[in-house]
């Protein structure tokens, strides 16, 4: 009897790792590996101390901003079987407390980034955190199937803040590495739209998936996907690119592509019938993707500085 | 009658919330000593309360 008085009383007493997946760790490991790649082929360099507090901070924005769609989605979190066991909607951590932290840490990050590189990159992790809680979390995602298309603007922000925070400007470069995931995005989430099933249209999410069809959402992952070639191959053959950049642009894309094409190929009997193989592995491939390509940036501004 | 027990699962959750929240606080505070030394070290001009560079700050020399 005491020991059931104390877990009812103590409901919400999170460990330091429930913190930590409000976090969303996941998410937040490709924010840091894009904003460093963008941090490392910036045409400067900084301080090791300032490189490293810049990445801790823009990593720590994005977990803010974590945190805060975590709150702000915990009824929709608490009815889809992929985040149901998240700390709000399982109350491992109080939504109160969940909201705090969120504000805090944004407002936190946001200040130090500025005092430890310059005000832009600063001002663009606000603008990251800002677009992801109150555009694409509070207006878009319930309301629109354009919402990750949109909304895939908030986690193509970090390798730009990488490069600002090396530079203190805006380039070329930057811009289309933002490119690059704001159009890698859609197909990557239709993608698992696809595979979830009846996930989104049990919380009420319009996704693609639910308000047009499959169909259509296999379509669009294809239409997405080639608009990403271009942009791939232009990063690869400007100024941050080179002989590595292009062979994993040539052979990821050209995989990314069979990929979408397959998709777009089959009908809902024959995935199902296949337990969606197909689109779980481009969703797969889709990571690989991200992660493979800005690795290439990183090892042409490896060879550059070595020659 | 069960005996009573030292600790409770909740303490072991507060002792790892606790230590985290410890460990991370070490983490910043050396994070902005170490940022400290590398910006006064590099010589980054002086800035008031208002984050404008005040030269008249500068020791004489330094």
């Amino acid at each position: 009897m005491p020991d059931l008085a104390i877990s009812a009383a103590h409901e919400h007493e999170p460990t330091f790792g429930d913190y930590v997946a409000l976090l969303k760790p996941r998410v937040m490991s490709l924010v840091v590996f894009t904003a460093l790649v963008g941090l490392l082929v910036a045409p400067a360099s900084l301080h090791a101390v300032e490189a490293v507090a810049a990445m801790l901070f823009i990593a720590l924005g994005a977990g803010a901003a974590g945190a805060l769609n975590m709150w702000y989605d915990a009824d929709i979190d608490s009815v889809m079987r992929r985040t149901m066991n998240r700390p709000i909607p399982s109350g491992r951590v109080a939504p109160d407390e969940a909201l705090a932290i969120g504000v805090g840490l944004s407002g936190l990050s946001v200040v130090m980034l500025g005092l430890a590189t310059n005000m832009l990159a600063a001002s663009f992790l606000a603008v990251t955190i800002s677009f992801y809680v109150l555009i694409y979390t509070m207006w878009l995602k319930r309301r629109t199937p354009q919402n990750i298309v949109i909304g895939g603007a908030a986690g193509a922000f970090p390798p730009m803040i990488g490069w600002i925070a090396a530079t203190g400007s805006i380039s070329l470069e930057a811009c289309l590495m933002f490119a690059l995931i704001f159009m890698w995005t859609p197909p990557h989430f239709w993608a698992l739209a696809l595979f979830m099933r009846s996930d989104y249209e049990d919380a009420g999410i319009p996704m693609l998936t639910v308000t047009h069809g499959r169909p259509v959402a296999r379509r669009h992952i294809l239409a997405y996907t080639l608009l990403l070639v271009p942009v791939s191959l232009w990063l690869a053959l400007g100024p941050i690119g080179g002989p590595v950049s292009l062979a994993a642009a040539v052979v990821l894309n050209l995989m990314f592509v069979w990929g979408a094409v397959q998709i777009c190929r089959r009908d809902e009997t024959v995935a199902q019938c296949d337990g969606y193989a197909a689109e779980k592995a481009f969703f797969r491939a889709s990571l690989f993707y991200l992660f493979l390509h800005f690795g290439a940036f990183l090892a042409d501004a490896v060879v550059r500085q070595a020659l | 009658m069960s005996g009573i027990r030292a600790t409770h699962e909740l303490h072991a959750r507060r002792l790892s919330r606790n230590l985290g929240v410890a460990v991370a606080l070490a983490v910043f505070v050396a994070i902005v000593f170490a940022l400290t030394v590398v910006k006064v070290k590099r010589g980054d001009p002086l800035q008031g309360f208002d984050h404008v560079v005040r030269p008249g700050m500068e020791v004489a020399g330094s």
